[in-house]
């Protein structure tokens, strides 16, 4: 039966293929009809999505044998002296399950664009970006080897840029998109150094024989180096995901990539793309693991920083999106530390149920922005859910979800990623995981409350979105519900995905019950602020006015970079210029004024007089004579040509 | 008295004229300022050449390693004298016109090829 | 033929492949000068004859004999040991089919010329003919004879077909060709010592691969000397810092064809001089100078990339980005091992596609709205998509975009740096996040952004203008989409020149001290 599977696994290139497909046709062919375009985009994906379901199914089916042997099929792509590198497609449970979210979330958010997106211009444009994005996010998940990976995660941040200025004409979109790219750009930076290195120790840079050779070599200081050695590489490897993923201090871009089309925002800065980081450490773990401790430490720390980090910004924001952004960010510090805490399965699982209700909220704030014309602050807004239901209900699921309150898809998730953290002698990680716990489900809440409950605002006609947008919105909220359930033991998620030695975990109900308290409060906080009015946000805001301010302006990080950017890169360009203008180009031109003073003094022996010339000819005949008279030995002597040709 | 049969005139002699017609030619060139009187001091330095190729012609020929006596040497001369003769002809051309030009045969004010 | 003593052996498609463009630079001196369309027709056949000759060697070209293919070979002149030696491998049939891909179209790029039509495609067509004759040569003499008939046209064209910005078409025309001919001057001298020395056994040769074979005859300082003025002369070729400065005031004075074909191709003369010559036939001075020139090469990456920062003009932006470019290529030839030699000549390729790409959408876009500066420009994707596609395009493979080719070529060279030369590797690579800065600052501000009403009546590349559009976007993501089909060309003319063992040897060689 395994052989079976086989044959239908080695067909998983079709999955980003088709995309790719539907991207060229858009591209060459179908550009002028929006119709077509989109038909032949979503076609495409729809495609995708159910092979990406046949696959999950056969990994299910194909059980032990699959999470122990993953299926990987590889071609030759590059074949030269000292570079061999293979395309291939690696089939196991992490990439079905990853092929599985992306198709997913990609399929209702190009459905829900039909709505979303309709009478815009670039309609067409914008699905050919679609299409090229899920393609190359597809292609990644199912990369074999590091190189194919970080071709595909460029090719992701091409997309994201694109579809980040999507709206070129806006300033700020186009600020943005630059941003996004330059960012992550510095994180790629370290990732190539990392593959380098890895090459040039290991001579391949195929995951499993990466990881085979870890295993094997191991303690082999002749092969591996010492480990600081696998540290350094292990910390490089990472800067990249850093980039990706938002994680502090590259996590910069994230919110201004905001500006593009919501949709985009749900597919790729929520759902898909920003995992791409989380997705890579989860395939390259085994380098983590074999590094020393200080790498998984410190991307534990880090992972948890920007948890908190962004959580504490999302409270002071006030435009919906941005909110999310925020959201987002805590959320992927989430994933990281759970990885750094070795909650691999415990990460992945959030990976997946985070794209499912992150998802959901950004298509449902899409949908409020859609019904208030572009409007995203959320104080213009109010009393949306009797205007809204469907929109309002799919959106409280996804508050409910994020919040980690059961039976919800978040729910499972975070508490898995808490307990491991306890469990595994984290602290303070676990410490400062609930606090985020609590905080998010405050600013969840508050957001919530604000937008959907309270007074509505008489200047906005709101009404429910067309059904294109509606139907996506409750899917998701389907597996923002039950998609927790695969964590239950009869489903056994962390049993596929896991790294190392399988061990069962029974979930810890007073810990969940912890949590779940967490969240409660923070929810109960909102509500007691937000709706009974009992504590004035206002005031609190102005007892703390420098900390308001602080987070407000997300701690200034923008700025600082801003600085920087300004004055210390721009200001060495400038120097540099100025260096290549007056003296690079000074000493060629000095040069150059040399030689033409020296011809202006000279031109003076020109005197036009033919005897002069004569004499002059004569006499130097006279002396060159007199030279050779002297000896040809001794001329020789000066001859540089001689100097030059002479043998050994 | 002198012995006549032992007065040859050896090469030497021949270069020696030959240097001398070269010199004359030479200070004719570097001091005449007629610019006519300058062409004719060229002839006498190509004469000079002539009468060298002629001698050479004559007295380094080696019955012993070469049979044939080849009239290298005169061939040389007879194209220098061809030479000079177009020579002759341009460089009057020229002259003629300069003259024509300027009212002046005089090579110092002949100066305006400078700089 | 067969009048001729020893032709050794006769491929005849090289010779034609040269002369298609100047047969038709001879038609064209005999049409009229106001026929310009035919002048033009005539031009693009001459280039596309050489174009589809050219595919055919690459395509027909066998991999696995490797070594020197399509050769002709008839002596010259036998006592200087000079032969009309023409021939491709690996290393010179991707820079042959470039130089080709590109001078097709410059040919295009130019087609709104209007001035002196019959003179410019008689000199582009020279230009381009020159500089395919130093790729196909397979003597050094041949070689060198190619390269000086480039530098003139060049010369002429800028002078009467420039622009004059920052400074004066005249000074920009003059500066290029001083600095060419003072290379070359370097050149000349380091060639009549590499002649004299592989002479020594009375036996004169100027046969690239034979003055490669005669190691024994070049002594340890020699081979120093001797490399020094190739670098030298090379390098300014391929504007290594401190050489560069004609090249940011070349490109911006000259008019588009001409910056296309002298970043495409005729810069790549340099890196492909230093391969050929350079590490082939003086490896032991390579050897002695690498560390040298690769600290230079470093400083050129990333001291151009800074400049380029700081550009307002579009041209300079991409000047000094060539420059900085081209550090990659000076860095991979020091690092002397056969993946980052593969990775530099890849490189060469790729940038030559990007780069002309780059200047001819910027020519399009100073055609016709009569700017460069940035800051007066702005928001053209909406009135002109076709080009934005064009740009994007370029400055994505100008900033290493997995899938254009650019971005697998500077892989190759990184993996074959970083073991020689881990601190230069690392400094240069932090170089791809300066690129990706100048050239997204670039992008957005030329293109993106509110629409501007002054540029409303712009219109968009149509026609024969999306030539290079079309040709060099294709080239650009089929290569780097199939790697193999270039860098495995290469790989066998690296493989089958024994540049391997070559280096094995000298790395095991003792080095000396310089004289």
């Amino acid at each position: 039966m395994f052989k079976e599977m086989h044959d239908l696994f080695q067909w998983a290139w079709l999955i980003p293929a088709l995309p790719f497909l539907s991207f060229l046709i858009i591209a060459f062919i179908t550009k002028r009809s929006k119709r077509l375009s989109s038909t032949v985009s979503i076609l495409a994906i729809l495609t995708s999505l159910s092979l990406a379901i046949a696959i999950g199914l056969g990994v299910i089916q194909a059980g032990k044998e699959i999470v122990e042997h993953p299926a990987i099929v590889n071609v030759n792509w590059l074949n030269i002296v000292g570079l061999q590198i293979d395309f291939g497609t690696i089939v196991d449970p992490l990439s079905a399950m990853m092929l599985f979210v992306v198709t997913l979330v990609a399929s209702m958010v190009q459905i829900y664009s039909l709505g979303y997106m309709h009478g815009d211009e670039g309609f067409s444009r914008y699905y050919a970006y679609q299409s090229l994005f899920a393609s190359s996010m597809l292609g990644m998940v199912l990369a074999t080897n590091l190189l194919q990976l970080f071709i595909f995660w460029e090719l992701v941040g091409l997309c994201s840029y694109l579809l980040i200025g999507f709206w070129f004409f806006k300033v700020s979109a186009r600020e943005a998109a630059k941003k996004a790219f330059m960012t992550t750009r510095v994180g790629d930076f370290g990732l190539l150094l990392g593959m380098l290195f890895l090459y040039t120790k290991f001579g391949t840079l195929d995951f499993a024989a990466l990881s085979a050779a870890l295993n094997t070599n191991f303690q082999d200081v002749l092969v591996i180096g010492t480990a600081g050695y696998v540290t350094v590489m292990a910390f490089l490897v990472f800067l990249g995901p850093i980039g990706k993923s938002g994680q502090f201090p590259l996590h910069v871009w994230l919110p201004d990539a905001m500006e593009g089309p919501t949709p985009v925002s749900a597919l790729i800065h929520a759902a898909t793309m920003v995992v791409a980081g989380v997705y890579l450490v989860a395939r390259m773990y085994f380098l983590f693991d074999f590094a020393s401790p200080a790498a998984l430490q410190f991307i534990a720390g880090l992972g948890a920083f920007t948890a908190i980090f962004a959580a504490s910004i999302a409270i002071a924001q006030d435009d919906i999106k941005r909110i999310l952004a925020y959201s987002t960010l805590s959320q992927l510090g989430y994933m990281m530390f759970a990885l750094g805490v070795g909650s691999y399965s415990g990460s992945m699982f959030h990976l997946m149920t985070h794209a499912f209700f992150k998802a959901l909220m950004f298509l449902g704030a899409g949908s409020v922005i859609y019904a208030l014309h572009h409007k995203q602050d959320i104080w213009d807004m109010g009393g949306l859910w009797k205007k809204m239901p469907i929109t309002g209900t799919t959106f409280f699921i996804g508050v409910l979800a994020i919040s980690g309150m059961p039976p919800f898809a978040g729910f499972w998730s975070k508490d898995e990623i808490l307990a491991n953290a306890l469990h595994n002698g984290h602290p303070i990680i676990y410490g400062v995981g609930l606090f985020t716990a609590f905080l998010t489900a405050f600013y969840m809440s508050r957001l919530f409350f604000v937008v959907f409950m309270g007074p509505e605002k008489p200047e906005n006609h709101p009404h429910e979105s067309p059904w294109s947008m509606t139907i996506p919105l409750m899917i998701l909220a389907f597996f923002s519900v039950f998609g927790g359930f695969v964590a239950l033991p009869e489903h056994n998620f962390a049993w596929y995905i896991h790294y190392g030695e399988f061990h069962h975990e029974a979930i810890a109900w007073g810990l969940a019950g912890i949590s779940v308290l967490a969240g409660l409060l923070g929810i109960g906080l909102a509500y007691i602020t937000y709706v009974k009015k009992l504590i004035s946000a206002e005031s609190v805001a102005g007892q703390f006015s420098g900390v308001y301010k602080l987070l407000k302006n997300k701690y200034y990080v923008d700025e600082l970079y801003l600085w920087i950017i300004k004055n210390i890169m721009d200001g060495m360009a400038k120097v540099l210029y100025w260096f290549d203008i007056y003296i690079v180009d000074g000493i060629v031109n000095g040069l150059a004024l040399v030689t033409r003073g020296s011809g202006k003094v000279l031109r003076r022996t020109n005197t036009g007089q033919l005897q002069t010339y004569a004499m002059v000819f004569f006499f130097a005949v006279v002396v060159i004579f007199m030279a050779f008279a002297i000896g040809e030995s001794q001329l020789a002597a000066i001859n540089p040509l001689a100097t030059l040709g002479g043998a050994k | 008295m002198m012995n006549l049969s032992n007065l040859s005139v050896g090469l030497s002699t021949y270069l020696l004229v030959g240097a001398m017609l070269f010199c004359l030619g030479l200070y004719g060139v570097l001091a005449k300022r007629n610019i006519i009187a300058l062409l004719m001091s060229i002839e006498l330095m190509l004469n000079a050449v002539n009468i060298n190729f002629v001698a050479f012609n004559r007295f380094l020929w080696n019955q012993k390693i070469d049979v044939h006596y080849l009239l290298t040497g005169h061939v040389a001369a007879i194209f220098v004298i061809v030479v000079a003769a177009a020579e002759v002809a341009v460089g009057l051309a020229l002259i003629i016109t300069i003259y024509r030009n300027r009212r002046s045969t005089n090579v110092d004010e002949l100066n305006w090829l400078k700089w | 033929m067969s009048a001729l003593p020893t032709v050794e052996s006769m491929s005849m498609l090289l010779p034609f492949t040269i002369l298609a463009p100047l047969v038709a630079m001879l038609l064209i001196v005999f049409l009229p000068k106001e026929e310009t369309k035919t002048i033009k027709i005539v031009s693009a056949m001459g280039m596309l004859v050489s174009l589809v000759l050219s595919l055919y060697a690459f395509l027909t070209y066998q991999w696995a004999e490797g070594g020197m293919q399509f050769t002709l070979t008839i002596p010259w002149v036998p006592d200087l040991g000079v032969n009309l030696a023409l021939g491709v491998d690996g290393l010179s049939l991707p820079m042959l089919l470039l130089t080709n891909l590109i001078g097709f179209a410059s040919i295009y790029a130019s087609w709104n010329i209007d001035k002196r039509v019959k003179e410019f495609f008689i000199l582009l067509l020279i230009l381009i003919a020159g500089v395919m004759g130093t790729f196909i040569a397979r003597d050094l003499f041949i070689f060198f004879l190619f390269y000086e008939i480039v530098v003139i046209p060049i010369y002429i064209m800028v002078v009467i077909w420039g622009s004059t910005k920052r400074v004066t078409k005249e000074y920009a025309a003059m500066k290029l060709t001083i600095y060419l001919l003072i290379g070359s001057a370097f050149l000349l001298v380091g060639m009549v010592a590499l002649y004299l020395a592989a002479g020594a056994n009375g036996n004169p040769t100027f046969m690239f691969d034979q003055l490669a074979a005669r190691q024994d005859l070049y002594s340890p300082a020699f081979q120093k000397v001797a490399f020094a003025l190739m670098i030298i002369g090379f390098g300014s070729l391929i504007s290594m810092f401190p050489f560069h400065s004609w090249s940011p005031d070349g490109y911006a004075g000259a008019p588009t064809a001409v910056s296309m074909i002298h970043a495409g191709v005729l810069k790549k003369i340099g890196g492909y001089g230093l391969i050929r010559l350079g590490i082939f036939v003086l490896p032991v001075g390579a050897k002695f100078w690498a560390p040298y020139i690769a600290t230079l090469a470093v400083v050129s990456v990333l001291y151009a990339a800074f400049i380029a920062l700081a550009q307002k003009d579009l041209k300079y932006v991409v000047g000094y980005s060539s420059v900085s470019h081209m550090g990659y290529v000076i860095i991979a030839i020091a690092a002397l091992n056969p993946t980052a030699v593969t990775g530099a000549v890849g490189m060469m390729f790729a940038h030559g596609v990007m780069a002309a790409l780059f200047f001819s959408m910027i020519g399009f876009i100073y055609e016709k709205s009569h700017t460069r500066n940035i800051a007066d420009l702005g928001g053209l994707a909406h009135q002109m998509p076709r080009l934005a596609i064009g740009f994007v395009i370029a400055g994505m493979a100008s900033l290493g975009l997995p899938g254009t080719v650019n971005f697998i070529t500077e892989f190759t060279i990184f993996m074959g740096v970083i073991n020689v030369f881990p601190v230069h590797a690392v400094l240069g690579i932090a170089g791809i996040i300066f690129t990706a800065v100048y050239i997204l600052r670039t992008i957005a501000n030329v293109l993106f952004g509110p629409r501007r009403s002054e540029w409303d009546h712009l219109t968009d590349i149509r026609g024969p203008e999306l030539v290079p559009l079309v040709l060099f976007g294709f080239v650009i993501f089929f290569a780097g989409i199939f790697p193999n089909v270039l860098l495995g060309m290469i790989d066998t003319g690296v493989t089958s020149s024994g540049l391997a063992k070559v280096l094995e040897t000298v790395s095991q060689a003792k080095m000396g001290g310089l004289f």
